[in-house]
């Protein structure tokens, strides 16, 4: 492990700490509203300020991390497995399978699946508990956003079938089940943790927007996502530049998933 | 001939300023921008219904009556004087003579009565038609001269002068039908999803005190922008010069940015309110149905939910908190003799425990041992209503009731207030553009479909609502504005009393005006800012915004 992935890896560790110990660190409950002190400066009481209904920012972005840092990767987790077995199975075995699941991914990719979400949250009973809520649309996150790794891998794998230590697996009698669980994906290994880092800010950033369509995380509920709603006042941000502690955060923890990727190239 | 020629070139050279001069003259107004925030759905100021289309309708249409929205009083328009007989069913107008449409057609009673009939042509169903459809039958109208009509409708019509407010003369002959209009401007160009082109009306009646033609604009611009963003983006650019309506987050952001540009009128018609469903089919267990039919747990909410930090916090002060029906800015109809209830958690314990409920720590129970427990949706995207619910989240957490918040796109909600009526409760905004509240007729009947926590009743559920239904038709039946002022201050005595619509909040009228706009006079009555546009004028620099 290089300096630099050591660093990435401590700083990515301090914030899970952090997130697990929020109900300890926090100086007032996320939801809580002060409302003497809306829209308030940061001070001794409030380190990171309040929001526009006076609860103290800090909280909420604690909280805010503990949706965000363990829904969006499980959400990416998720279309990364899909993504990983379609696209691999796909590229390896070609031809007729390959066509149709190439078609599949198109034709979902032109879909507007946005008009599904929303039907799908009109058609969720309304007493679902919020977390519940929660769960339910960072699944149909996962379940809705593998299209476009699937031809990442797709590819990479076609690349991989007609190499040689693939066609010496093949002439030493391995199965195709085998050749693709244990020589096509250890390959792809790399490219599937690529997909998984670069799907987790995508997610939270899905999340966000679909907070906004109300099928995201429901206030009081904090999130990355309605955290970063903030900044539609975008005017407010040189005035109060420390409300974007929530995007600098977000950046930092995409930044150190990606420095923390263990450096594999896809061996041939 | 050389030297003739040279003379009338220096002829014409001195003679060039007169020319410019006299151009530059007739176009001293300017040309108004703005925006409409979608496409105008009709030029025909009868089929109106859209927003978009009633903008395009105040700034093209005559009408014989016009309402000052500053002083909320009627004014002469098209017709000099006018009178209503006491059964509230005939209305004789004396109307101006000498006037022509904008495309020099001449205006006569012939107009009017052509107008009327096709307002209450069944076969056209006009929205502007319906308000004057008390009962059935014909329409009468006889114009025994041409500046001379009278107008009996076959049943008593509630507010009848006011109502022509919002009928548009059409000209009986003119081939450009409709588009023959007798307001400040006409239409004269539209590009569809980019503009909408109005020119000065030559035609137009109306003089300034000096004699001067009004209007003083030369057009009016009316750009189609459906993004409030860019809307105000581009008057801080300067490239519009009005914003007839804005929220108090975009006026907090312009007030600080060019303070004389923001203008704030106070409270408005428009309400924000929490409702029930009291609906006896609604998909949800009895015993929650017994809590929003008990009249003390809507009086509890209702006390619980702190109305002045709702103002405060959520629209920066630009509102007031709301009790009733009616807006404080509707000066003649609103009951000020109500009480006004303070925000009260422990007076609302009170009730609930006279009600049968039990608050055991921090758990509100009823009778039954259940907790007290709903969910409130309101649409999504909408940030005060979204935040006005996470308010009383908390508020309603104080007096141990769980709130649950469920956002939902617009068309969702719809279908579930008005079809399926699966909710328990719902916050909502009335918009009133009318100052005559029968036109909440279809909210207050029992029977009415916009009768939300129970509408469409085959007869009234409950003996206030019998009482209401009763009062509402009295008030619209008479002619009489005592009368119908007593009626409508016992209608929101009853409302005060029920809370069937918990009121929250009057957002305050908000619009943005560039400084470079002359004659201005904001208004709490729609439309806000350019109520009087044929007074209004660009200042020197007409190209200017709010802070170029």
């Amino acid at each position: 492990m290089s300096p630099l992935q050591k660093t990435a890896a401590s700083i990515l560790c301090a914030i899970f700490l952090l997130m697990v110990l929020a109900t300890i660190l926090v100086p007032a409950p996320y939801a809580r509203q002060f409302r003497d002190a809306p829209n308030a400066r940061p001070s001794t009481a409030h380190p990171l300020g309040t929001d526009a209904l006076g609860r103290d920012s800090l909280s909420r972005l604690l909280y805010g991390t503990r949706v965000s840092l363990l829904l969006a990767p499980a959400a990416a987790l998720l279309s990364t497995v899909i993504a990983a077995l379609l696209g691999s199975a796909a590229g390896f075995l070609g031809g007729r399978f390959e066509r149709i699941v190439l078609a599949v991914t198109d034709l979902s990719l032109a879909l507007p699946w946005l008009f599904l979400l929303l039907t799908v949250r009109a058609m969720l009973p309304l007493d679902v508990p919020p977390m519940v809520s929660v769960i339910i649309s960072f699944l149909m996150m996962g379940l809705l956003g593998w299209q476009a790794s699937v031809r990442v891998i797709c590819a990479a794998a076609r690349g991989i079938k007609d190499s040689d230590f693939l066609l010496l697996a093949r002439s030493s009698g391995c199965k195709p089940a085998r050749l693709l669980l244990c020589h096509v994906t250890p390959n792809l290994r790399s490219l599937f943790y690529a997909q998984f880092w670069i799907s987790i800010p995508l997610f939270i950033l899905t999340e966000a927007n679909l907070s906004i369509l109300g099928l995201g995380v429901m206030e009081p509920m904090a999130s990355w996502g309605n955290l970063l709603r903030g900044f539609e006042d975008f005017s407010a941000l040189g005035a109060n530049p420390w409300r974007l502690v929530p995007l600098i955060l977000l950046v930092i923890v995409v930044m150190c998933f990606q420095l923390v990727l263990p450096s594999q190239e896809v061996t041939q | 001939m050389r030297r003739l020629y040279v003379a009338l070139v220096l002829a014409l050279v001195l003679c060039w300023p007169c020319f410019v001069s006299a151009e530059s003259a007739s176009q001293s107004g300017g040309e108004l921008h703005f925006c409409l925030h979608g496409e105008p759905k009709t030029f025909n100021p009868l089929l109106v219904e859209d927003g978009q289309s009633e903008i395009v309708r105040y700034l093209t249409g005559g009408v014989l009556i016009r309402l000052n929205r500053q002083t909320q009083a009627l004014e002469p328009a098209l017709a000099t004087s006018w009178k209503a007989t006491p059964d509230g069913r005939t209305i004789k107008f004396h109307l101006r003579t000498g006037l022509h449409f904008s495309d020099g057609t001449p205006f006569t009673s012939e107009d009017v009565a052509y107008t009327v009939k096709a307002l209450m042509d069944p076969q056209l169903h006009s929205p502007t038609g319906d308000s004057f459809r008390s009962g059935d039958g014909q329409v009468s109208v006889q114009t025994p001269t041409a500046d001379t009509i009278t107008v009996t409708f076959p049943a008593p019509v509630a507010g009848l002068e006011r109502l022509f407010d919002q009928v548009a003369i059409l000209s009986a002959h003119s081939p450009k039908k409709e588009m023959a209009v007798l307001g400040p401007f006409y239409v004269a160009d539209y590009s569809p999803g980019s503009y909408v082109l109005l020119r000065r009306n030559p035609n137009y009646w109306k003089k300034d005190k000096e004699g001067k033609p009004l209007p003083y604009l030369d057009s009016i611009r009316l750009d189609i922008q459906s993004n409030h963003e860019i809307e105000i983006l581009r008057f801080r650019r300067g490239e519009i010069h009005i914003i007839n309506s804005l929220d108090a987050d975009l006026f907090d952001r312009l007030q600080k940015e060019s303070p004389a540009a923001a203008h704030d009128s106070g409270p408005s018609l428009d309400s924000e309110f929490v409702w029930f469903n009291q609906v006896p089919t609604a998909a949800f267990p009895d015993y929650k149905k017994a809590w929003f039919r008990s009249t003390e747990f809507r009086k509890a909410i209702s006390l619980a939910i702190n109305r002045d930090d709702l103002a405060r916090i959520v629209y920066a002060g630009h509102a007031q908190p709301a009790y009733g029906p009616i807006s404080p800015a509707n000066h003649f109809w609103f009951n000020s003799a109500l009480p006004v209830p303070k925000y009260d958690s422990a007076a609302a314990l009170r009730l609930l425990a006279q009600a049968g409920f039990r608050f055991d720590g921090n758990i509100l129970r009823d009778s039954s041992g259940n907790r007290v427990e709903f969910t409130l949706i309101t649409s999504t995207g909408n940030k005060p209503r979204e935040q006005m619910v996470t308010m009383i989240q908390q508020d309603l957490s104080q007096i141990g009731i769980k709130v649950n918040m469920v956002t939902l796109d617009f068309p969702s909600l719809i279908e579930r207030i008005t079809r399926t009526f699966d909710y328990e409760a719902c916050l909502l905004g009335f918009t009133n553009t009318d100052l005559d509240p029968n036109s909440q007729m279809n909210v207050w009947l029992s029977s009415a479909e916009n009768h939300q926590w129970n509408p469409k009743q085959s007869k009234p559920a409950t003996p206030w609502e019998a009482e209401i239904d009763h009062l509402m038709q009295s008030q619209s039946s008479s002619t009489s504005d005592k009368k119908r002022k007593a009626d409508w201050d016992r209608v929101q005595q009853i409302v005060s009393e029920q809370q069937p619509f918990i009121y929250l909040v009057n957002g305050d009228a908000m619009s943005a005006i560039s400084p470079a706009v002359i004659g201005s006079a904001p208004s709490v009555l729609d439309p806000h800012a350019f109520w009087n546009v044929d007074v209004l004028r660009l200042g020197p620099d007409p190209s200017l915004g709010a802070q170029k």
